[in-house]
C-alpha cells in the first residue's frame, strides 16, 4: 500500500510530467494544422480547373526550379535533425552551428518562393487571374507564412541558448521546433506531389 | 486626404445613425462607464487586475467566461425582442419598427451573438470551473494558453460590439453565404466585423480544445482510468475532440473569405472561377460539428445531473460513451443535410439524409439511459433536475423534426422555412442553453460557496419552458403554412400574424424567466449566509468535484484523490475507509500573467484595422501580438511554490468550518 503511494506521488509531480504534457499538446497542435492544410488542399482540388482562360499549372510551373527547393527544404529538414540530436548530447556549439545552417536554407528556400511569386505576378498571372491561381497562391503561401514562422523560431531559440544553457525547458522548446520544421516538409512534399508534379504533368 | 488614408475607410460616418444603434450604443456606453466608476470609486482596479484580468486560474476564468456570456446572451435577447416585434406587427400595410437592411443586421447578429459568444462561452465557462475539479486535477494543461483562449474570446466579443458603435454588423446572416457576402453585394465594413470577431474568438475555441484534451488525458487523478472517468468529463473529451477537427476548417473559410473580400481572390465570388457552394460545404464542414460541440457538453452536465438528483449511478454508462464516440464520429458525416436542395445527385443526398437519420439513433441511446436512470430511482425536482426534464421534452420534440427533415424529399418542402428555426431553436435552447443553466445551478455552491435561490429558480425554468414552446410551436406551424426565415413583413390575407403574436408572447414570458434569473441572482447574493454550502457537497452528489471545499482551494486538492471506482466521491462517502494521518507536499502553481490580456488586446487592435483598412495600425498589432508571445514562450520563470506548511495552514482552517454531512 505504501509502495503505491509513493509511485502515485511520484508520478504526479509536475516537474515530472510537464515535459511529455507539452510535447503531446503540440502534436496536436500539429494535428489541427494539418487540418488547415487539408483544407486548403480540397480548395485547391475543387479550383484547379477553374482557369477561366488563364494559364493552367503546365503552362506556368518550373520542374527543376521546383525540384532545388524541394531539395534545400529536405536538406533543412535533415540539418534540423542532426541538430537536435547535438542538442541532446549537450553540444551547444554544434547545435547553435546546425540550426544556423537550418535556418539560411528556410531563409534560401523563402527566398526562391517569394521569387518565384514575383515572376508570377509580374508576367500578370496573380492570385486575382483565376481561382485556380487563388487557390494556388493561398496554398503554397500558407506553407511559406509557416515557414517564416518557423525561421522566426529558428532565429529566437538560438539566440536564447547563446544566452542560456541546453537546459530541460530549452530542449523542449528545440523539440518542438524541430517537430514543426519536419511537419512543413511532410507538407511540403505534398505541395510538391499535387500542386507541381500533377500540374506539370496535367494529370 | 491624408487623415482619410491614415484611418483607413474610418470616417465620422462610422458613428451609428438610426435610432436602436445609438439607444445600444449609449447603453454599452453607459454601463462601462458605470463600471470604471465604481472601480475607482471602490479602489478596485488593482484587485481586478491582479485577481482577475492576470490570473491564470481556471475557476476565475471560468466566471469571466460566464459573466461575458450572459452578458452576451442579453444583448442576443434584445436582438430576439426586435425581431418578434416586427414579426408580429409587419403584416399588410403596417412595415413593423425595423427597415429591411436593419433587420438583417439583427438576425445576423443575434445567430452569431447566441452561438458564438453565449453558447460557447458557457461551455468554455462551465468546462473551465468544474472539469479539473472533476478528473482530480489541479489545473488545466497549460493554464497560460487556456487565459489566452478566453482573452482572446473576449476581443471577438468586443469586436462584435464595436459594430454597434462604429460601422454597421454584416447583413448576411449568421453564416455569412458568399456571393451576398462578398464585396460586390456587401461592400461595408458589416462582413469584415464578422469575419474578425469569429476569426479570433475561433482561434481562441481552437486552443482551448487542443488544452483541454490535453488536460483529460493527461492530468486525471491516479486510478481513474478512462472508464472510470465522469460522464461530464468524456462529454468535453468527445466535444473538444471535435473541437480540434472543426475549427480549423472554420479558421479556412474565414481567411478565403477575406482573401476574396481583400486581396480580390476569387474563391467563393460569382464569377472568375469561384465556386460559392464551396463555401457552404465548407462553412457546414465545420457548422454541423459545431452543433455537437455545444450539445455534448450539455448532455455530460445532465448526465451528473440526473444521477445525482435521482440518487443511483448512471444508467447503461458504457453505452454512453460508446453513443458520444458514435456521434463524435457520425457527426462528420451528415454536414450536407443543410443544403440538400443545393442540387447534389440523388444518391449524395441520399446518403446524408440515412446518415442524419442514423446519428439520431446514439442520441436516443442517451435519452433512454437517462430515462432509466430516473426509473426507480428517488428523484428530488431540484431546478437542476427540472431544466433536465424540460429539456427532455423539448430535445425530443425538436429531435423528432430533424429526423424528419433528414428526408430529402420532406427537406425540400420546409428548407429555409420557420419549420427548420423551430428545429434548431429547439435543439440549441432547449438541449444545449438549458444544459448549461442546470450545470450553472447544480455546480454554482461549488463556484461561490453559496447556493442559489431555488424557489426564483423555479420560477425561471416555468417561465421558459411555457415561454419556448409558446414561442416557437408556432413556428413550426408557420413554417409548415409556408413562413420562411428571415422575414421581415407578410401579407394580411396569409392569416399569419395571430401565430406570430403567440410567438412574441412566448418570446415575453422568456424576457419575464431572464427577469427572474437576475432577480435570483440578486437575492440569492443578499442571502448568502442563509443559503451557504459548509459541506462542499450540498446536493449529495457523485463525483470528485464535491470532495474539496467549496469554493475549492486555488490548488483544488491538498491532496490528489486516490480512485478505485466510478462516482469516486459517492463510493468514498459508502466505504468505511476513515483517512489516515495525511501528509501534505509542496505544490507548484502557475504564476499569474498580463501577456495573454496583451496578446489578445493586440489581435483586437488586428482585427479592428482589419476591418478598416488601416495597414499601420494592423502591423503594429501583429507585431505586438507576435512579440508577445516571444516574451512569454521564451520564459523561463512561471510557476510558484506553495509550501506544504503553507498547504497545511488553509486545510485546517478549512476544516474548521467545514461540516461533512454522512
Amino acid at each position: 500500500m505504501s509502495q503505491a503511494k509513493t509511485t502515485i506521488i511520484k508520478r504526479h509531480l509536475p516537474e515530472e510530467d510537464g515535459d511529455s504534457k507539452t510535447i503531446f499538446g503540440f502534436w496536436l497542435y500539429l494535428m489541427t494544422d494539418c487540418v488547415v492544410f487539408a483544407s486548403l488542399f480540397a480548395v485547391y482540388a475543387v479550383q484547379r480547373n477553374s482557369t477561366v482562360g488563364g494559364p493552367s499549372g503546365v503552362e506556368l510551373f518550373s520542374l527543376p526550379f521546383v525540384l532545388i527547393e524541394t531539395l534545400i527544404l529536405l536538406t533543412s529538414s535533415f540539418v534540423c535533425g542532426l541538430a537536435l540530436l547535438a542538442a541532446r548530447r549537450g553540444n551547444k556549439q554544434q547545435t547553435l552551428i546546425l540550426f544556423s545552417v537550418t535556418f539560411l536554407l528556410g531563409l534560401a528556400f523563402l527566398g526562391m518562393e517569394l521569387s518565384e511569386f514575383r515572376h508570377l505576378v509580374l508576367e500578370g498571372d496573380s492570385w486575382r487571374r483565376s481561382g485556380f491561381l487563388s487557390a494556388f497562391f493561398t496554398l503554397v503561401g500558407t506553407h511559406g507564412i509557416h515557414i517564416a514562422v518557423g525561421l522566426l523560431w529558428i532565429g529566437v531559440m538560438i539566440i536564447k541558448v547563446a544566452r542560456t544553457e541546453l537546459n530541460k525547458a530549452n530542449l523542449r522548446r528545440l523539440t518542438m521546433l524541430s517537430m514543426f520544421w519536419h511537419f512543413l516538409d511532410i507538407i511540403w512534399i505534398f505541395i510538391f506531389t499535387i500542386v507541381y508534379l500533377l500540374g506539370a504533368l496535367a494529370i | 486626404m491624408m487623415l482619410a488614408n491614415f484611418l483607413g475607410r474610418l470616417t465620422w460616418d462610422a458613428l451609428p445613425q438610426d435610432p436602436f444603434a445609438i439607444g445600444g450604443s449609449l447603453m454599452i456606453i453607459f454601463a462601462s462607464l458605470t463600471i470604471v466608476g465604481l472601480l475607482t470609486y471602490f479602489k478596485k482596479w488593482k484587485w481586478l487586475w491582479s485577481e482577475w484580468l492576470t490570473s491564470l486560474d481556471p475557476k476565475k476564468i471560468g466566471v469571466m467566461y460566464i459573466i461575458v456570456a450572459l452578458a452576451m446572451l442579453v444583448r442576443g435577447f434584445a436582438d430576439v425582442l426586435m425581431m418578434r416585434a416586427q414579426q408580429a406587427l409587419a403584416s399588410g400595410s403596417n412595415t413593423g419598427i425595423l427597415d429591411a437592411n436593419h433587420f438583417q443586421q439583427v438576425f445576423s447578429a443575434h445567430g452569431t451573438i447566441m452561438i458564438f459568444f453565449v453558447a460557447m462561452g458557457l461551455m468554455f465557462g462551465i468546462i473551465n470551473l468544474i472539469l479539473p475539479l472533476q478528473i482530480g486535477s489541479r489545473d488545466v494543461a497549460f493554464p497560460f494558453l487556456n487565459a489566452t483562449s478566453f482573452w482572446l474570446f473576449a476581443a471577438g466579443m468586443l469586436l462584435i460590439n464595436a459594430s454597434l458603435m462604429l460601422g454597421e454588423f454584416s447583413a448576411a446572416g449568421w453564416l455569412a453565404y458568399p456571393p451576398l457576402s462578398e464585396t460586390q453585394f456587401s461592400p461595408g465594413v458589416g462582413v469584415d466585423y464578422w469575419i474578425w470577431s469569429l476569426q479570433i474568438a475561433g482561434i481562441g475555441s481552437l486552443l482551448s480544445g487542443v488544452n483541454f484534451i490535453v488536460t483529460i488525458l493527461k492530468m486525471r487523478a491516479p486510478g481513474m482510468n478512462m472508464m472510470k472517468m465522469p460522464m461530464f468529463a468524456w462529454s468535453v473529451l468527445c466535444s473538444m475532440s471535435l473541437v480540434v477537427f472543426a475549427f480549423p476548417i472554420l479558421t479556412v473559410t474565414l481567411t478565403l473569405l477575406f482573401l476574396d473580400r481583400y486581396l480580390g481572390m476569387h474563391f467563393f465570388t460569382a464569377g472568375m472561377g469561384g465556386n460559392a457552394m464551396m463555401y457552404v460545404n465548407l462553412i457546414w464542414a465545420w457548422g454541423h460539428p459545431e452543433v455537437y460541440i455545444l450539445a455534448l457538453p450539455a448532455f455530460g452536465i445532465y448526465s451528473e445531473i440526473v444521477a445525482t438528483f435521482s440518487r443511483k449511478r448512471l444508467f447503461g454508462y458504457t453505452s454512453m460513451v460508446w453513443a458520444l464516440i458514435a456521434i463524435t464520429v457520425l457527426s462528420f458525416s451528415v454536414w450536407l443535410h443543410h443544403f440538400f436542395t443545393m442540387g447534389a445527385s440523388a444518391n449524395v443526398n441520399a446518403f446524408f439524409g440515412i446518415m442524419t437519420a442514423v446519428i439520431a439513433v446514439p442520441t436516443g441511446v442517451k435519452i433512454f439511459n437517462w430515462l432509466f436512470t430516473m426509473f426507480r430511482g428517488r428523484i428530488y425536482f431540484a431546478s437542476p433536475m427540472l431544466w433536465f426534464i424540460g429539456f427532455v421534452i423539448i430535445f425530443t420534440v425538436g429531435g423528432v423534426a430533424g429526423v424528419m427533415m433528414s428526408v430529402p424529399a420532406i427537406d425540400y418542402q420546409v428548407h429555409n422555412s420557420l419549420f427548420l428555426v423551430a428545429h434548431f431553436h429547439m435543439m440549441i435552447v432547449g438541449g444545449v442553453v438549458f444544459g448549461f443553466f442546470a450545470g450553472l445551478t447544480y455546480w454554482f455552491p461549488k463556484i461561490f460557496g453559496f447556493r442559489l435561490n431555488e424557489r426564483l429558480g423555479k420560477y425561471a425554468f416555468y417561465c421558459w419552458f411555457v415561454g419556448f414552446l409558446l414561442a416557437f410551436i408556432p413556428l413550426y406551424i408557420l413554417g409548415l403554412m409556408g413562413a420562411t426565415r428571415r422575414l421581415d413583413h407578410y401579407d394580411s390575407s396569409l392569416g399569419w400574424q395571430p401565430l406570430f403574436i403567440v410567438a412574441g408572447i412566448g418570446a415575453l414570458t422568456i424576457a419575464l424567466g431572464v427577469a427572474f434569473q437576475v432577480l435570483q441572482l440578486i437575492v440569492s447574493i443578499v442571502q448568502r449566509e442563509k443559503n451557504r454550502d459548509v459541506t462542499g457537497d450540498p446536493w449529495n452528489a457523485r463525483t470528485l468535484e464535491w470532495s474539496t471545499t467549496s469554493p475549492a482551494p486555488v490548488y483544488n486538492f491538498a491532496v490528489l484523490p486516490e480512485v478505485h471506482d466510478r462516482d469516486a466521491f459517492w463510493a468514498t462517502k459508502q466505504s468505511d475507509i476513515k483517512p489516515t494521518a495525511i501528509r501534505y507536499h509542496d505544490i507548484m502553481m502557475p504564476k499569474n500573467s498580463s501577456l495573454g490580456i496583451i496578446i489578445a488586446g493586440f489581435a483586437f487592435i488586428c482585427g479592428f484595422a482589419l476591418i478598416w483598412h488601416i495597414v499601420w495600425l494592423a502591423a503594429i498589432g501583429l507585431i505586438g501580438a507576435i512579440i508577445s508571445v516571444i516574451i512569454r514562450t521564451t520564459d523561463d520563470d512561471t510557476e510558484y511554490r506553495i509550501t506544504a506548511k503553507e498547504i497545511e495552514k488553509i486545510e485546517l482552517a478549512a476544516a474548521a468550518t467545514r461540516k461533512i454531512a454522512v
